[in-house]
């Protein structure tokens, strides 16, 4: 399964998992139906949000600052998505001139197959692996699979999706979804088949899980050869790459493998060194709720020496990833979405998610963030890439919390307008136009019928009087006939007026000019 | 077409015209509070000990024993690296008993797993996160030799290398050496988003501020 394409949209892999075809995963509310019923899922999504939530909430008070680093971040995402051909010519220039090598892969595929044949030129046949979503969305396990190759997840949250067969369903913590007692049962089914069994009698507290998982990965630490990576920042002007983790992972597989290979999405890139001041403190608080994050790794191409000295890799690549970037950015609402740091701040905010999980989402970007990446990336054609935009109340806790002010309601609201009335995209840098969606039909007929009667105030005034009258006879509807029946499934018909607004005004206000008026307000006046 | 020339050309048409660069605005704050250099030195303590790092503080004088001290009381903890540029006075109070194992290329990953603990100065601390830096000079070595040992020990001299925030530290550290930021020993937050000290990096991690006196 080298990263398989689907239709003309874009394929985000899903690890570990039978059928990572959005084509044929099921629209939002089916996914989200079967979470939603899962009494113990739900228990452990919620204890997890609000645990972090609160301390989030805490650490960003911290900084009297917060809003000024926020638009700072914004600023510069900015500025480097309007000149992202420069920044990345850049980069590839200092990465080049510090002894890494670059590489660009337009796709999936040429990604999978640039990092495949680099892992078997070494002649190795297993890698070590820093959690990366950027690995993730391409599916390079499968492909390194397909081609002998086998890749460990360092990460805790990682080796438990893997070991337990399963996806993640979080950006930060991809196995927010299973609980102490899951972990342990996991971890003493299949530890031993893929190296150091779990100890004797594991017990279920974190620390006891905690360390199966270090005896388990030291081995494979110390012996790897390769080591695979994504990076959170990479910078322009210096060629620096940034990693930030907590494990300790990251470092072994960083600095103990011969050959180090980092797969970043090309909207990473800041201009200048100074600009991590600002993320540094942005993204810990925002992500794991820390002041700092436990460790965080600089290296720049192979250091000062170019390898010599022997700390870290003797070859460094980078993989350059575009996979549905540039479509997004060619729009001019939706392009917000590339600021985006991982944070994974929304995911915890969000009501949806805190009910649904991750898994719904269909993609390896679940939560709001995922509602509108995955359809810009891989287009609206699929049930789920056509619902995602719709996976949201339009809360607006997500933007509250987005350390790069991404208005993600905004971009929901302009993507369920694209996938409604169709309209001009870019897929695979091509500019095209598609179809209004199947499905929204009877919306469709009731936006048109209400721009009917908008644009004719007396058949408006007429209908008024219509429902009022209706009222008065005790007729109240209360769901809607036909077509509209689905909408009113799950909510309630407002109540009519007892008589229209403007009817009211006129009788009130409308023809002498009356003082005092704002003692005399109607009991029966408009709600 | 190359992959390299197919992406830059969507791009170009993805921003036909991008424009003069944004300014930046920089108004964030360069430091949260005005403190005093032993304000400054509380605070990374104080930070440092929130997340699990055991602080010590001594003077010239105190360093030798401490370190003797800190080394040995671990059981087993009997072999330590020792990167070449570290004040040899810091460990002339240890026995003869403490097998001191230079830094060298040479060595597998499996050679440096069987040194107990490492002890390294650092490039600066940063008080408002709690964190160290390290960039790899002669007294602190190779990465991987702070990063193996399950026992980190780390001599900051204080207060000249503490600054107050993120902002003060990036334009005192040089962009190209390999640097690597340690605020508390490795954690995990996997399990139920809750914190938990001790996976792959030293679970034990050891903070000496070594003031003048």
């Amino acid at each position: 399964m080298t990263g398989r394409e689907t239709g003309p949209g874009t394929y985000l892999g899903m690890p570990a998992f039978p059928d990572p075809d959005p084509a044929r995963f099921p629209a939002f509310p089916e996914a989200a139906r079967e979470a939603v019923r899962d009494a113990a899922l739900r228990a452990n999504l919620r204890y997890a949000t609000h645990t972090i939530r609160d301390k989030r909430a805490r650490a960003v008070a911290e900084l009297a600052d917060w809003d000024r680093l926020r638009a700072a971040g914004k600023a510069v995402k900015d500025r480097t998505l309007r000149h992202l051909d420069r920044y990345l010519l850049q980069l590839e220039e200092s990465v080049t001139a510090a002894g890494g090598t670059v590489h660009w892969a337009a796709d999936a595929a040429e990604a999978n197959r640039i990092v495949t044949e680099l892992v078997l030129a070494t002649g190795e046949r297993e890698v070590v692996k820093v959690k990366s979503m950027a690995t993730q969305e391409i599916g390079l396990n499968e492909a390194l699979e397909a081609a002998g190759v086998t890749a460990y997840e360092t990460d805790l949250a990682e080796l438990i999706v893997q070991l337990g067969h399963d996806r993640p369903s979080h950006i930060l913590v991809p196995a927010i979804h299973r609980n102490r007692g899951e972990i342990r049962d996991i971890f003493r089914a299949e530890m031993g088949r893929w190296g150091r069994p779990a100890p004797e009698g594991l017990g279920d507290s974190p620390a006891e899980l905690a360390e199966a998982a270090r005896l388990h990965l030291r081995e494979k630490f110390l012996r790897a050869k390769v080591g695979i990576s994504g990076a959170n920042f990479m910078v322009a002007e210096t060629g620096t790459m940034v990693v930030l983790e907590s494990e300790g992972n990251g470092r072994m597989c960083l600095t103990l493998p011969e050959t180090l290979i980092s797969v970043v999405g090309i909207e990473k890139v800041v201009p200048t060194f100074r600009d991590l001041e600002i993320f540094l403190q942005t993204l810990p608080r925002s992500s794991t709720a820390e002041r700092m994050n436990p460790y965080t790794t600089l290296w720049t191409g192979l250091g000062p020496s170019k390898g010599a000295d022997g700390d870290g890799p003797s070859a460094f690549h980078l993989v350059l990833l575009d996979n549905g970037r540039t479509d997004i950015l060619a729009d001019e609402v939706g392009r917000q979405a590339l600021r985006c740091i991982r944070c994974s701040a929304c995911l915890n905010v969000c009501p949806v998610y805190e009910r649904a999980g991750g898994h719904a989402y269909g993609s390896v970007y679940p939560g709001p963030i995922g509602a509108v990446l995955s359809p810009q990336l891989r287009g609206t054609g699929s049930p789920i890439d056509a619902s995602l935009p719709y996976a949201s109340t339009l809360c607006g806790a997500c933007y509250d919390v987005c350390p790069v002010a991404i208005d993600i309601p905004e971009v929901l609201v302009h993507l369920r307008e694209r996938v409604v009335q169709g309209g001009p995209v870019t897929r695979r840098g091509v500019r095209v136009r598609i179809r209004p969606a199947r499905g929204h039909a009877a919306e469709r007929a009731a936006m048109r019928a209400a721009r009917l009667l908008l644009d004719r105030p007396d058949a408006l005034r007429a209908g008024e009087r219509l429902l009022a009258r209706a009222r008065r006879l005790g007729i109240r509807p209360h769901r809607l006939p036909g077509p509209g029946r689905a909408w009113t499934d799950a909510r309630e018909l407002p109540e009519p007026p007892p008589e229209p607004f403007r009817d009211w005004w006129a009788r009130e206000r409308g023809t002498a000019t009356r003082t005092g008026s704002k003692d005399r307000k109607g009991d029966d006046g408009p709600k | 077409m190359s992959s390299k020339d197919r992406i830059l050309a969507r791009i170009r048409r993805a921003v036909p015209e991008p424009g003069p660069d944004l300014e930046i605005p920089r108004d964030y704050l360069h430091a949260h509070a005005r403190r005093t250099p032993a304000e400054r030195v509380d605070l990374l303590a104080a930070h440092l000990a929130e997340y699990r790092a055991r602080v010590h503080r001594t003077g010239p004088g105190g360093l030798p024993p401490l370190l003797a001290r800190l080394l040995g009381e671990r059981r087993g903890a009997r072999r330590v690296l020792v990167p070449p540029g570290l004040p040899p006075w810091w460990l002339a109070a240890a026995d003869d008993s403490l097998v001191r194992v230079p830094d060298r290329a040479s060595d597998t990953s499996a050679d440096l797993d069987r040194a107990d603990s490492v002890v390294t100065g650092c490039a600066l601390a940063v008080a408002e996160t709690g964190s160290i830096v390290l960039d790899g000079s002669p007294d602190q070595g190779r990465r991987r030799i702070t990063l193996v040992p399950d026992h980190h020990v780390c001599v900051v001299r204080v207060p000249d290398q503490v600054v107050d925030s993120v902002p003060q530290a990036l334009p005192l550290l040089v962009p190209t050496r390999p640097l690597t930021w340690i605020s508390g020993p490795s954690a995990t937050s996997d399990i139920e988003l809750d914190r938990v000290e001790g996976v792959h990096g030293p679970r034990a991690l050891d903070v000496v501020l070594l003031g003048p006196q």
